[in-house]
């Protein structure tokens, strides 16, 4: 009769329990060491905020683009707020894939009361996109290498140098920042590189330059490859996000150094899927405005070493969690690092990106 | 009942029906009923399986967002003729108008604006910039307010292109697929330095003869081994053979990372014997060396069990009796033994040449630039350029070489003859 009775007495509890907890927010990034840095700095908080919401990491950032084209065409979208990379923002946007969004009627004003599109600023590249960090794509180097003689990359055209620094070179299977890398170190001055790379003879130049090392080059696909390519020393010098290489370094201890020159600022940041049920929205828009005012953005560059987007956050920006060690001098935007940096062009790239891609697989397969 | 048949011309059944019909419905009632029992199965594959796979490959020629999204636009422009030089007239900049009002407020204008931007670049950016504008025209002077807003409006090549994909339906795509384009003057093929897709589709080809050829000749004494061993230690070799089968994937991939580069366990183990020296270590990755070898390893199962059960019903007294008749042990082999594992051959073959040519994920982690195969520009349309008529063309046709590849095999071999088990 006891057992009964308690039976009934769990069973009524998990169904009473079940509906209180019935609220679930899918949040899409990029799993691994960002999606903790998320999870530590946004979700946790914001669940223990909102005990009656619960957050469900997916990691698709990757094919977010192509699932999120999917669900649309469906019309059964299962996500609720997405991580995404400016560019991929960008034509998502265009798609009607994601939903515009009035940045100060929907986000945290910073502490001064600066509204939210100042306080942001440039990072707003599309009206679809929130800006969470900017992380730069540039190179690490080993500091063991014997044929180098002791001698230190210095500038972003070592790579292109294998008289002086012989050895294997990985560089991004895309054309995206290699081009721009190859004109910069081609002769062509920062400001018309992509005047340059709009005609034939800009692109075949580019090509030209990578053709001098494209022996000694392995292609990456995945953020983490260099990092294993470097630890492997298969390769002596390769490119990969600041981040990756900073866990590398720091927390690796691999011999290891960062070359900051000419790297390349880009942007990760949230996106809400287009045609979400009201109630879903009204949810999702609660978490932005929590998830992305100052503090928080400052407080996930405590967990992985990438810039807030906003500029109230950067003089919040502190320690380590668990290394202790002083962030700011890791990241990309800090002033010693970005004495030489290049800024991404998206409008750019969103229109010759197809064209440029055709060109350079072609180039690459021959 | 020998009255009934003795009286009446036709027999029937006992309640009076001629036999004929009736046996025919009884048949039919059966047909339908086994029907009835593998249709879930024939539904769910229609809707789950067929269906979406007939609409990807409708999109290979689909063009209708053109015509939707600029309607009078697309009318407007077949009275302009383009090889002229001119740029159409005010009613056509007016009709555009009209087209962009509405497609900005339901925000299609910047997806017909990606659209066109496959075929020249530049186009994502006019509509973008055009769709802020139009908004804030006045009435009259249509073209001359276009072209301010972006130059590109006075190129005649922009209109060129807005009328050549005006129609429902495209071969652009198909065009593209095979390293053609269409111009002005007629369908020519692109530029030496655009190429890519054919060469593509030729190297999956060759590649996937390679491997298949490769997993036949590793694979084969490792069946005959199977086969003919003491059960004790044939199973322990089954396992080794099954165990890899059950690993996944990704994980075997990354295994033969470890052992092929250049600072990997193989070149190491050569360095240390002597056989390369420490600076022209070999290169066995990120090539199409290194797509052979981990795609003939991870395929080599499926070349193994077909011969494997086939072997398993060759009785062992053929060999012993031609052997008896004065063969010797390879004539034995070839002219007793083998020609009756040939339809394990072919299931085989057939087996592992189909899978490799679909795959992906191996040639993309393994190999490098000179190792991939079409499919990994198919998945990259599919999930970064969002160009899935380009990459539905691309399937069409892989899937029409397979089927042609299939028909050639079937001539040859005989589709009858292949066994799997």
């Amino acid at each position: 009769m006891r057992l009964k009775a308690l039976i009934l007495a769990t069973t009524a509890c998990a169904l009473i329990g079940g509906t209180a907890v019935a609220k679930d927010m899918t949040i899409v990034s990029w799993g691994g060491a960002y999606s903790a840095s998320q999870n530590n700095a946004y979700h946790k908080p914001y669940m223990a905020a909102n005990p009656d919401i619960n957050i469900i990491n997916d990691e698709s950032s990757n094919e977010a683009v192509a699932k999120l084209r999917a669900m649309n065409e469906a019309g059964n979208i299962t996500w609720d707020l997405v991580d995404v990379v400016a560019a991929d923002a960008i034509r998502l946007c265009d798609e009607g894939l994601a939903m515009e969004i009035n940045h100060d009627e929907a986000l945290a004003p910073a502490p001064d009361g600066t509204p939210a599109s100042e306080d942001f600023g440039p990072m707003i590249v599309s009206d679809c996109y929130i800006p969470q960090i900017v992380y730069s794509t540039t190179f690490g180097y080993r500091t063991d290498v014997a044929e180098w003689n002791g001698k230190e990359p210095q500038d972003i055209c070592a790579v292109f140098d294998l008289e002086n620094f012989p050895g294997k070179r990985s560089l991004e299977k895309r054309p995206i920042n290699n081009v721009e890398w190859a004109l910069l170190c081609d002769g062509v001055p920062k400001d018309e590189i992509y005047d340059v790379l709009a005609t034939d003879e800009g692109v075949d130049r580019a090509l030209a330059k990578l053709d001098t090392i494209k022996d000694q080059v392995i292609w990456w696909s995945a953020g983490a490859e260099t990092p294993q390519l470097l630890a492997d020393k298969e390769v002596v010098i390769g490119s990969t996000y600041n981040g990756r290489l900073f866990s590398l370094i720091e927390e690796q201890d691999q011999p290891v150094k960062m070359l900051w020159d000419a790297q390349v600022f880009d942007l990760d940041g949230w996106i809400v899927p287009a045609g979400l049920p009201e109630d879903r929205l009204a949810m999702v828009m609660d978490y932005l405005k929590f998830a992305t005012d100052t503090q928080r953005l400052a407080d996930q560059a405590k967990y992985i070493s990438y810039g807030p987007a906003r500029q109230s956050s950067a003089p919040l920006v502190g320690k380590h969690a668990e290394l202790g060690i002083d962030m700011a001098p890791h990241m990309p935007t800090d002033p010693a690092n970005a004495q030489n940096t290049f800024l991404y062009n998206y409008e750019w790239w969103a229109d010759h990106r197809d064209d440029l891609d055709a060109k350079f697989q072609a180039w690459l397969t021959r | 009942m020998t009255d009934l048949t003795a009286e009446a011309p036709v027999l029937t059944t006992r309640d009076g029906k001629p036999l004929k019909a009736s046996l025919a419905r009884a048949l039919r009632r059966e047909k339908l009923r086994s029907l009835m029992l593998i249709a879930p199965l024939l539904v769910f594959i229609v809707v789950t399986f067929l269906a979406p796979i007939a609409d990807m490959l409708f999109r290979s020629i689909d063009n209708r967002i053109v015509a939707e999204t600029l309607p009078k636009t697309v009318v407007a422009l077949a009275q302009w003729d383009e090889t002229s030089g001119n740029l159409p007239d005010e009613t056509v900049f007016q009709a555009l108008h009209d087209d962009l009002l509405i497609a900005v407020e339901e925000k299609t204008h910047t997806r017909l604006g990606s659209r066109l931007n496959y075929e020249a670049s530049g186009m994502s950016s006019l509509f973008r910039t055009t769709g802020r504008r139009v908004k804030r025209m006045e009435d009259g002077s249509y073209a001359e307010q276009f072209i301010n807003a972006d130059k590109d409006w006075g190129d005649v090549k922009t209109w060129q292109i807005l009328k050549r994909f005006s129609p429902p339906y495209t071969a652009g795509y198909f065009l593209n697929a095979v390293d053609a384009q269409v111009t002005p003057d007629g369908i020519e093929m692109k530029p030496e330095n655009q190429r890519l897709y054919l060469l593509l589709f030729a190297r999956t080809m060759m590649l996937s003869l390679i491997i298949t050829f490769s997993c036949l000749l590793f694979g084969y004494p490792i069946a005959y081994l199977l086969a003919t061993l003491p059960l004790r230690y044939s199973n322990l070799l089954m396992i080794l053979v099954l165990l890899p089968f059950w690993t996944s994937l990704l994980v075997r991939t990354s295994a033969w990372k470890v052992l092929l580069q250049q600072q990997g366990v193989i070149n190491d183990a050569l360095v240390w014997a002597g056989l390369v020296s420490n600076t022209d270590r070999l290169v066995l990755i990120n090539n199409q060396t290194g797509t052979i070898i981990a795609m003939t390893h991870i395929l080599m199962p499926f070349m193994i069990l077909p011969l494997y059960s086939v072997m398993k019903t060759i009785s062992p007294s053929y060999v012993r009796a031609a052997k008896s008749l004065g063969a010797t042990d390879w004539t034995a082999f070839w002219r007793v033994y083998f020609p009756q594992t040939v339809p394990g051959i072919g299931a085989g073959a057939i087996l592992v040449f189909i899978l490799s040519i679909g795959y992906y994920i191996t040639p993309e982690l393994v190999g490098g630039t000179e190792g991939i195969f079409i499919s990994n520009r198919i998945a990259y349309h599919i999930s970064s350029s969002l160009n899935w008529g380009l990459a539905a063309a691309l399937g069409v046709i892989l899937l029409a070489m397979v089927l042609l590849l299939f028909y050639v095999y079937d001539r040859i071999v005989g589709i009858d003859n292949v066994k799997l088990g």
